[in-house]
């Protein structure tokens, strides 16, 4: 195990490296010189070149990437071009909406999909389990952020039970922060949920045919006694790497859904620094994303590892 | 269950139709600005209602089929043709460095979302959809590598690959003329798999503004027009939103429906 986990670490920092270039690279290549664009057309000379010795705009590309790096592994991203202040708290105060966000629309889809997908295992062939998958098949097929515009019109508009966007911030409260939340993470959570019920359902499927089942059976449970002792807990494994893995996507997605609901996340972050040239912004936000996803496959491999030995023997 | 494919392929098929007609004819001109018919619910003259600025809607929806199908196929190929040949020579030379390096790249792909890749692409040359066509494609590249190595790494092992090496056929010629043959059926079914999260995610990008730019339509884009009058013109929204669930619903079915088609273990079963 310990052999295992050095390799995937170094894996990790190999992919996290790549990552950064890759990055950086791009953002290098990207037209427009962002000190000319924060002074405008008539900048004088003398004041561009004193600008962009300041950001550290004329050293070489190499020593700028060791910077950026380097800052980024001490906590400093840097300093935003447009708003003058670090990016770092600029990304801390925006995460405190994403992250919130994706971990409320994981914990919904998880909810959700839990049950469904054990009701349409148990119930395999049936009109229960004929209507779970056909309503995984609509789950999957509806963009979810249009879900959330319909969210909107009925919840917000129609009913009033919810505002129709913008947060009221965590310090009005703990509830009032989540009840923000509530519609944004139901849209969030819905393709996802499809997508787990469906790993749930095809998993305890995949174990009910076991061996240990049929003894389990034998030895005098009820069906129902066999899959809550047995079933589902060897089910289990390969529907919590599922859920790592969307953890990544929850995340990715917040950024379009944070535009339905005007939710002042990573992603209107992430547009506003686009149009202001202020790439230093997106060049951290997408770090931080790439990175989360690279970091969360890492523990998911990991955990994977620990349950089931057979895993470490393999690449 | 035929029932799946001959649903799943009328449906997309209904779009695909739209589509193509659209180059010979809509119901109205997709760009025409009506003001004072704006905002009309659906009637009989137009069928799917009229946009805030007068345009008709089923004609956009027509056009709009173009740009998805477009974008999501283009994607497609791109995830393929440099996928599977990835995905081949990866299985070719299993366990060496090649494999290795094929394989953590495909892994490192994986960690930028196409949000993230897109994002990526237009901080650099601005919005449009050839940007989300490479974010799309892009992201669809490991999908192929991957389950195309996997369907050949069992294939390296069977007895009919060892008679074409014992019979002197080099690792690139064996790949193509009885590798890739076999795992077409495979490829076929991911390929409508990735079409239909191609449509979605051209929806989600150009919704936020980094997709298809104006003039050219886009269900994304329609949405995103009608958000703000979403109380008062709710048709707006629901018609968009209708043609893309049709659209991926029928692609998923079909996709299922062709899985259990092609697959030849069921064939045997039947026969």
């Amino acid at each position: 195990m310990v052999r295992y986990t050095f390799k995937r670490l170094l894996s990790l920092l190999l992919s996290l490296a790549v990552a950064s270039l890759v990055i950086f690279a791009v953002i290098e290549v990207a037209p427009g010189d962002p000190a000319s664009f924060m002074l405008g057309m008539n900048a004088q000379p003398e004041t561009l070149a004193a600008l962009r010795t300041e950001l550290g705009l004329d050293t070489s590309k190499v020593a700028r990437y060791l910077a950026w790096v380097g800052g980024m592994l001490t906590g400093d991203f840097g300093t935003s071009y447009t708003y003058r202040t670090p990016v770092i708290g600029m990304v801390a105060d925006r995460l405190w909406v994403s992250l919130p966000l994706a971990l409320y629309a994981l914990a919904l889809s998880t909810a959700v999909a839990f049950p469904a997908g054990i009701f349409a295992a148990s119930r395999r062939g049936q009109a229960g389990d004929i209507g779970v998958m056909g309503a995984t098949q609509l789950g999957v097929a509806i963009p979810n952020f249009w879900f959330a515009m319909m969210l909107v019109l009925i919840f917000a508009i129609n009913l009033r039970w919810f505002a129709a966007g913008g947060f009221v911030g965590w310090d009005k409260g703990f509830w009032a922060g989540m009840h923000a939340l509530t519609l944004p993470a139901i849209a969030l959570a819905l393709p996802q949920a499809a997508i787990l019920a469906r790993v749930m359902r095809s998993s305890l499927l995949d174990v009910l045919g076991e061996d240990f089942m049929r003894t389990a059976r034998a030895k005098g449970l009820t069906e129902r006694q066999a899959l809550w002792r047995h079933g589902l807990r060897n089910a289990l494994i390969p529907v919590l790497t599922i859920i790592g893995l969307q953890f990544s996507f929850l995340l990715a997605g917040s950024i379009i859904i944070e535009q339905v609901f005007y939710l002042p996340g990573l992603g209107r972050l992430v547009f506003q620094s686009i149009s202001a040239r202020d790439l230093i912004v997106v060049e951290s936000v997408v770090m931080l994303l790439v990175f989360s996803v690279i970091v969360v496959n890492f523990l998911v491999d990991l955990a994977y590892a620990a349950v089931d030995p057979r895993l470490r023997s393999r690449s | 269950m035929r029932r799946n494919l001959i649903l799943g392929g009328m449906l997309s098929a209904l779009f695909v139709l739209a589509a193509l007609i659209s180059y010979v004819w809509t119901p109205y001109d997709h760009v025409a600005l009506n003001i004072p018919n704006k905002l009309q619910t659906p009637n009989a003259v137009h069928l799917l209602g009229t946009d805030h600025f007068g345009r008709d809607i089923l004609s956009m929806i027509m056009v709009g089929a173009r740009t998805s199908i477009a974008v999501a196929l283009v994607a497609v190929g791109i995830g393929m043709g440099l996928g599977i040949p990835l995905g081949l020579w990866a299985a070719a030379r299993q366990g060496s460095w090649l494999d290795e390096l094929i394989m953590r790249g495909n892994d490192l792909v994986f960690a930028f979302p196409s949000i993230v890749i897109a994002i990526l692409i237009t901080a650099i040359f601005g919005a449009g959809a050839i940007n989300a066509i490479i974010a799309i494609g892009i992201f669809n590249i490991p999908v192929f590598a991957r389950i195309t190595r996997g369907a050949a790494l069992s294939l390296w092992q069977r007895e009919f690959i060892l008679a074409a090496r014992v019979a002197g056929k080099s690792a690139a010629r064996i790949s193509v003329e009885h590798i890739l043959p076999n795992v077409t059926n495979l490829l076929i079914v991911q390929g409508t798999i990735q079409f239909s999260l191609g449509i979605l995610a051209e929806a989600a990008l150009s919704y936020v503004g980094l997709g298809a730019q104006p003039p050219t339509p886009s269900w994304g884009r329609m949405l995103a027009d009608a958000q703000t009058l979403v109380s008062i013109a709710p048709h707006m929204a629901l018609v968009p939103g209708f043609a893309i669930i049709l659209t991926v619903l029928g692609l998923n079915l079909m996709g299922d429906g062709l899985r259990d088609y092609l697959d030849p273990r069921l064939r045997v079963v039947r026969a």
